[in-house]
């Protein structure tokens, strides 16, 4: 027994500081990531999803050349981003694939410029690495309580827009009757959008930040239909997912090539697709009948989303 | 600008042909990529390879050996499990671990930092004389294919049932041309980088057809885009020492930008001149945006 | 009831001659043992309601899908994948408007877009393509892109793509579906002009034959999976049809056009039903659906 334990959690874990951080943290981004991720999938947004976690390089990049934590400045592009995109509209067009394709290559162009010009300043090593891909233990002083609060006040946020949120994405016309100020509505769920795209990326890298977003709740949308307990799924999906990466990663430190670990972003990505993949062979009786069904919103949807159309009297 | 032999050094010369055979050989590919809507393959493969390059780094294996195979895996894995390239939870998180992965690769070996750079944002230096061969073999293969295939993958690019009954295999079309996508990729990302190679095949095309009304003029017309994007990116990179997929994508978009420009001004000075020749002006003129 | 009540078998000189043959898919049966025949020079309306069967049997002489049982001919011989005599048009075109293609560029595609390989263009080329730009009356626009075009002329310049390979056999797929009804005329006169010049033998299919009433020589009418083929007056009748259905239709002509409705209700486009007073259950089980073709259009009054 003692044996399994120590294989499971190398020697350290528990006393471990870097751990500590990266548990509290992979405890509570996910569970936003679980809740904003599933509306974000039952709105039909899930390359604005992606576009905010590209983008945020370009935010992370400048924040890193003007020596503020990137956190500030990945929310900062994120909001800015999130603004224009609800004034063009987040509907799939053709041409639309395009032109937002070069809008992100081109961002990130400039944020290899700016990381360039960071590497050359010589101010901070590994830039482009825990950028892009994370670094769950090596987050800096304040970064975390940020963090932390900036995610508490999302779930706020977001319980108090829950049921107009819920009702404008399934039906914006009912809503609109309804007195539900939509548009507005719009615009304040891509700036939550934002924000917990924001978290992701500093969680997870910016590039791997969509698995984070979108993974859980894809998976958790693939078990149930509800939209309140697909939430509560998905943020306990990537919670878990996010734990084990971390015990992984740390253990990896003893695996070969010895001293270097591997990098905990590499395990949550990798687990979080392994439930998803687990997630399909779920009894078919819990994923309900047929397949695949287009959701409230016209737009790019999952392969596997709900399958009926959610209609308000499923609504809880 | 120009001075002595200056960018035109010998140790420059790999990176000119290199990057000009990138340069015919991305926009072609990207011309169908557009015209069929398949941007996401273009975003995809890229990322796929980069595990590739980045395995083969590990294994100090050459890197077009990892890209091509790793390119060639995801392009023929979406052609036949994708639904003409889109979107797609599955396919995204795959991607995604793709990338993971690729940096897990890179995370063992010593040349972390700068390895994961190049390969995501391109590195115009580090072409050696022997991938030259091989990229132009590439490049060749994929212009030949593209050669044969072109009048089956337009026909059924643009009427897949009238291509079917007229006798075009539009599954194999498919699969032959994401082949060429996977070897023009090999050739492109070592370049300009995983992350950034979407510019250099998607926008000059995308710059061409705001232009050109016919496809071969559209075609002609994006390589000679691509390649001025490119050797103003090498020029400009050799001068300012700023990273070269900074300057592919920006000059990229800004063809696309001004071609855009060009195409709405080009629409609203027909409609004067429509409306200089007779029609009822204020009705016309209400029409003007 | 299969086959056509006029008595038509394999003709020598038929352009298209199907026979006996059924279609099974997923368990069901989507046609039933069906046959007619196509006369060069021919304009034939393929009728029936969304769900007859009708897309089914394009597909069929296409060539895209193999009948279970059956027989297909076209020219004689059997039907194989690459057949040069049918021409198909399709209904419409999913293409954005900047694609860069001119209705030209689709039009030489019709000769050659199967081709592999890379060949020069010839002048001959070009003379085929002008020549059927001007058949179909598309020469003013034939240099506009193929995405700009409006619903009319976007057919025309699929129609002479499925032309100018010189085909036998041209099959229209609903053209008449998103076109508005002067549009809709057009392409019909068009089509007639073009089968009888060109003798080839044009079938169109549609849910409403009234707009094709002028100029239809033959009708193909399905329902349910089965076929009555002849001359108009010979099959759109109350006997002929209620067999086809297998359930009691009536053939009414009102002022010069045709309406099938079902034994005791007739529904008008207003959304009014009347009782005819028949007293019958309406109960349709052959999945065929009843389309009552009512088209309130002054343009075809005025045609009679």
């Amino acid at each position: 027994m003692e044996a399994l334990w120590h294989a499971l959690f190398a020697p350290g874990f528990f006393t471990s500081q870097p751990v500590r951080q990266a548990v509290l943290v992979g405890g509570v981004v996910p569970i936003v990531a679980g809740a904003v991720g599933v509306f974000t999938v039952l709105r039909g947004q899930s390359f604005a999803g992606h576009s905010l976690s590209a983008l945020g390089t370009l935010g992370g990049s400048g924040a890193f050349l003007l020596g503020i934590t990137p956190l500030w400045g990945i929310l900062t592009c994120g909001f800015a981003v999130a603004g224009v995109m609800e004034l063009a509209g987040t509907q799939r067009r053709r041409g639309r694939d395009v032109a937002t394709g070069l809008v992100l290559s081109t961002a990130l162009g400039v944020s290899a410029l700016l990381l360039y010009l960071v590497t050359m300043s010589g101010s901070t090593t590994g830039v482009t690495v825990t950028l892009l891909f994370g670094s769950l233990f090596a987050l800096s002083g304040i970064t975390v309580p940020a963090m932390t609060l900036l995610a508490l006040v999302c779930l706020a946020v977001l319980a108090l827009l829950y049921r107009p949120l819920l009702l404008s994405s399934v039906s914006p016309e009912l809503a609109a009757a309804r007195g539900v100020r939509v548009r507005w509505l719009g615009l304040a769920f891509l700036l939550l959008l934002a924000l917990a795209a924001a978290l992701c990326s500093v969680a997870v890298g910016t590039i791997l930040s969509t698995a984070l977003l979108i993974g859980p709740a894809a998976t958790a949308l693939r078990l149930t239909r509800r939209p309140a307990r697909a939430m509560v799924l998905a943020g306990l999906v990537g919670v878990v997912s996010t734990w084990i990466g971390v015990v992984l990663a740390y253990d990896s430190y003893l695996w070969p090539p010895a001293g270097k670990g591997w990098p905990v972003s590499f395990f949550v990505v990798a687990v979080i697709l392994l439930c998803y993949l687990l997630a399909g062979f779920a009894p078919a009786a819990r994923r309900g009948s047929g397949r695949a069904g287009p959701t409230g919103r016209a737009g790019e949807q999952p392969s596997s989303g709900p399958r009926e159309p959610l209609t308000p009297a499923r609504l809880r | 600008m120009f001075a002595d032999a200056g960018m035109f050094a010998n140790y420059m010369l790999n990176a000119w042909e290199v990057a000009t055979i990138v340069a015919v050989v991305a926009p072609l590919v990207g011309f169908y990529v557009v015209l069929r809507g398949s941007s996401f393959v273009a975003h995809a493969v890229p990322e796929a390879a980069f595990a590739g390059a980045a395995g083969a780094s590990l294994l100090g294996l050459n890197t077009l050996f990892g890209l091509g195979i790793f390119a060639l895996g995801a392009s023929l894995g979406i052609g036949a499990f994708g639904r003409r390239g889109r979107h797609d939870v599955v396919t995204a998180l795959a991607m995604v671990l793709m990338l993971g992965m690729g940096s897990l690769f890179l995370s063992w070996s010593s040349e972390y930092a700068p390895e994961i750079y190049s390969l995501l944002f391109g590195e115009v230096l580090g072409v050696s004389s022997n991938e030259i061969g091989i990229t132009a073999v590439l490049g060749a293969i994929s212009l030949a294919a593209l050669a044969l295939l072109h009048r089956p993958l337009l026909l059924t690019s643009l009427m897949p049932e009238v291509a079917e009954a007229r006798g075009v295999r539009g599954h194999r079309v498919e699969m032959a041309f994401l082949a060429v996508v996977a070897l023009a990729t090999t050739a492109a990302v070592p370049v300009v980088g995983a992350l950034l190679m979407f510019s250099l095949m998607v926008g000059p095309p995308a710059a061409a057809r705001c232009l050109v009304k016919n496809p071969l003029g559209t075609t002609a017309l994006s390589v000679a885009i691509a390649l001025a994007v490119v050797w103003g990116a090498i020029a400009a990179s050799y001068q300012t020492d700023w990273p070269i997929g900074f300057f592919v994508t920006g000059f990229a978009f800004a063809a696309y930008v001004v071609a855009q420009l060009g195409r709405r001004l080009g629409t609203v000075r027909r409609r004067f001149v429509r409306a200089g020749a007779g029609a009822n002006p204020a009705v016309t003129a209400g029409g003007v945006a | 009831m299969s086959g056509s009540t006029s008595g038509e078998t394999s003709e020598h000189g038929a352009v298209l001659d199907i026979e006996g043959v059924s279609v099974w898919r997923g368990g069901r049966q989507i046609l039933d043992e069906i046959g007619f025949a196509l006369e060069p020079g021919e304009f034939t309306g393929l009728i029936g309601s969304n769900g007859a069967g009708k897309t089914t049997i394009l597909r069929v002489v296409m060539g895209l899908l193999a009948p279970t049982q059956g027989r297909v001919l076209v020219e004689g011989k059997p039907l194989t994948r690459r057949h040069r005599s049918v021409g198909y048009v399709p209904q419409k075109l999913l293409i954005d408007p900047d694609a860069p293609v001119r209705a030209r560029d689709l039009v030489g595609l019709g000769l050659d877009g199967h081709r592999v390989g890379w060949r020069m263009p010839s002048r001959e080329r070009q003379r085929r393509t002008e020549e059927m730009l001007e058949a179909v009356d598309a020469s003013r626009f034939a240099d506009a892109r193929v995405g700009e075009l409006s619903g009319g002329e976007q057919q025309r310049v699929l129609i002479a793509h499925a032309l100018v390979g010189r085909p036998r056999l041209l099959l229209a797929d609903e053209p008449l579906a998103n076109l508005d009804i002067r549009s809709g005329q057009e392409i019909v006169d068009l089509l007639a002009r073009i089968a009888a010049e060109q003798q080839i033998a044009v079938l169109l299919s549609a849910h409403d034959m009234n707009p094709l009433l002028p100029v239809m020589d033959r009708v193909v009418y399905v329902a349910g999976g089965r076929v009555a083929a002849g001359t108009t007056d010979e099959v759109v009748r109350t006997e002929v049809l209620s067999r086809l259905y297998g359930h009691p239709v009536n053939v009414l002509h009102v002022d010069g056009r045709v309406l099938v409705v079902s034994g005791s209700h007739v529904t008008v486009d207003a959304g009014a039903v009347m009782d005819t007073g028949a007293g019958m259950d309406t109960g349709m089980d052959t999945g065929a659906g009843m389309d009552v073709g009512v088209d309130a259009s002054v343009a075809a009054a005025e045609r009679r």
